[in-house]
């Protein structure tokens, strides 16, 4: 059973038991157009919800990945490292940027449901 | 600093629907509205202009003539290239200095029957104007051309499509210009671009473009290219872009654009700014725009700081992003004299690491131009 929420910063996180899953939205990365790196964290970080975990770069641009929810960073995806473009074929899937195991409960209050995120995206269109 | 404009204030350009008909991604740029990318997107889009030819609406360039007998010997006040030895037919590259040689744009300078053509930074088109207007003799008539557009053909195929539709063109080799006719109206074509590739920029009235640019885009060798594809292409070929790789706080000497400056014009040094320009040379610089080549995948933006491995600082990136033709990130930036041979090793100081990186010579991709007369001889 899991759970995906999305954050302000164009972040989606999937909630399953403990590990929290962080990529980018389809809407960043069509926003960011062509990506052509990737700076991933360091396995073992503790990382607390808002700070810059990683950093995506299109051609045009250096954009930073916050952390959504806290926790210790668990894994993080060689395969978008070795091939960033991943990050635009497949931003919710394959595209996926590092797993953060939580400690204790998460405040998801931040966060916006799928259909939250849409109306979201409609209002700063 | 100034709040950015308005979208609704933006000017646009007479291709605007076309873009949009296109799946151009509107940008705000230099107070115009202009496509960044299309759908394609900016590798895409890179790729296919090294490999057939791209069509770029670059009508935000601003474009103005300069009439009158005097008008060469006028110019030469404010350029150090020899614009008195330029011939009808032929094009040149100079800057507009300020009076301690920094520069306050580049442009592109044609010399066509009874006039000069100019084609000037879209940024700058405004103050270069007043520029003009304050130092010409009231003998040379500005005539400024906002009406037209400007569209560039680039590519290694942009030869064979330009000649189906405009077949005097095929004879021209770079820095050629003429004038020509479409569809009955008179357009300045020149064999120059801003891609490293053989091409084309051909300055047309506004009311012929969208047909003459739907015509160009009815050959399948023809893709739209965005702004975005614009800068890596130009940033491969080692070209400067004004306000980043080139400005006020940089003279053409330290920028490596001595080669724009004839030796009459040297020796003589009758131009705004040529007292630092002739001690440039003379003196030496003390820092130098080089290539610069980061180690690893990380790219280095504008302004990254470049130091040795002591953590010195030698300077700063001016324009930096990723090659989609080596696959690789480049960038171009100004470090000391002493650390500009090709080979040196530097690092970039990227979010508090310093990346290790070299020297290397411009452009990262060969130019293309069409040097040879096409008709004749090869070199």
């Amino acid at each position: 059973m899991s759970q995906t929420f999305y954050s302000r910063d164009h972040e989606w996180v999937r909630i399953e038991d403990d590990i929290a899953t962080v990529g980018i939205t389809a809407h960043a990365a069509e926003a960011l157009g062509d990506l052509v790196f990737v700076e991933l964290p360091e396995v073992g970080r503790d990382v607390v919800a808002g700070e810059t975990v990683a950093v995506v770069e299109s051609v045009k641009a250096a954009s930073d990945v916050f952390a959504p929810v806290p926790g210790i960073v668990m894994q993080t995806n060689v395969a978008l490292a070795d091939d960033p473009s991943l990050g635009n074929s497949e931003p919710e899937a394959g595209g996926w940027l590092f797993k953060l195991r939580m400690d204790g409960e998460a405040d998801f209050s931040e966060l916006m449901d799928a259909a939250g995120y849409q109306a979201f995206l409609g209002e700063t269109a | 600093m100034e709040p950015p404009p308005k979208p609704d204030a933006l000017k646009l350009t007479r291709l605007d629907a076309l873009h949009r008909a296109c799946g151009g991604r509107m940008v705000p740029f230099a107070g115009w509205s202009m496509p960044v990318q299309y759908t394609g997107g900016i590798i895409a889009e890179h790729l296919h202009c090294r490999a057939k030819a791209g069509l770029f609406d670059v009508s935000h360039m601003g474009q103005l003539s300069l009439a009158g007998e005097n008008a060469g010997q006028a110019l030469e006040a404010l350029v150090p290239a020899d614009i008195i030895g330029l011939p009808i037919g032929r094009q040149r590259y100079s800057q507009f200095l300020n009076a301690e040689g920094g520069i306050i744009d580049d442009l592109m300078i044609s010399r066509l029957p009874g006039r000069l053509f100019l084609v000037v930074n879209a940024a700058n088109a405004a103050a270069d104007l007043a520029h003009l207007r304050q130092h010409l003799p009231a003998d040379v008539e500005i005539v400024p051309h906002p009406e037209r557009v400007l569209l560039a053909l680039q590519g290694p195929l942009a030869g064979e499509v330009l000649a189906r539709l405009v077949p005097e063109t095929a004879a021209m080799k770079f820095m050629d210009v003429i004038e020509a006719q479409i569809s009955g109206q008179q357009v300045v074509i020149s064999r120059s671009g801003y891609t490293g590739e053989d091409g084309f920029e051909i300055s047309l009235p506004g009311e012929i473009a969208e047909q003459f640019a739907e015509d160009l885009l009815k050959d399948p060798a023809v893709e739209l290219i965005g702004l975005g594809a614009r800068d890596t292409l130009r940033l491969e070929g080692g070209l400067c872009l004004h306000g980043q790789d080139i400005g006020p706080a940089h003279n053409p000497i330290e920028a490596g654009l001595a080669w724009s400056i004839q030796k009459r014009r040297r020796l003589a040094g009758d131009f705004l700014g040529a007292e630092k320009v002739r001690s440039e040379l003379l003196a030496g610089v003390s820092r130098r725009r080089v290539g610069i080549k980061p180690e690893g995948r990380a790219p280095a933006r504008a302004h990254t700081p470049i130091v040795n491995e002591h953590g010195e600082n030698l300077g700063e990136i001016s324009s930096g992003g990723f090659s989609p033709t080596l696959n690789a990130p480049i960038a171009m930036g100004y470090v000391q004299a002493g650390f500009a041979a090709p080979g040196t090793k530097v690092f970039l100081q990227v979010r508090g690491q310093n990346l290790p990186a070299q020297v290397v010579p411009l452009p990262f991709v060969p130019h293309q131009y069409r040097i040879s007369d096409p008709n004749g001889a090869q070199p």
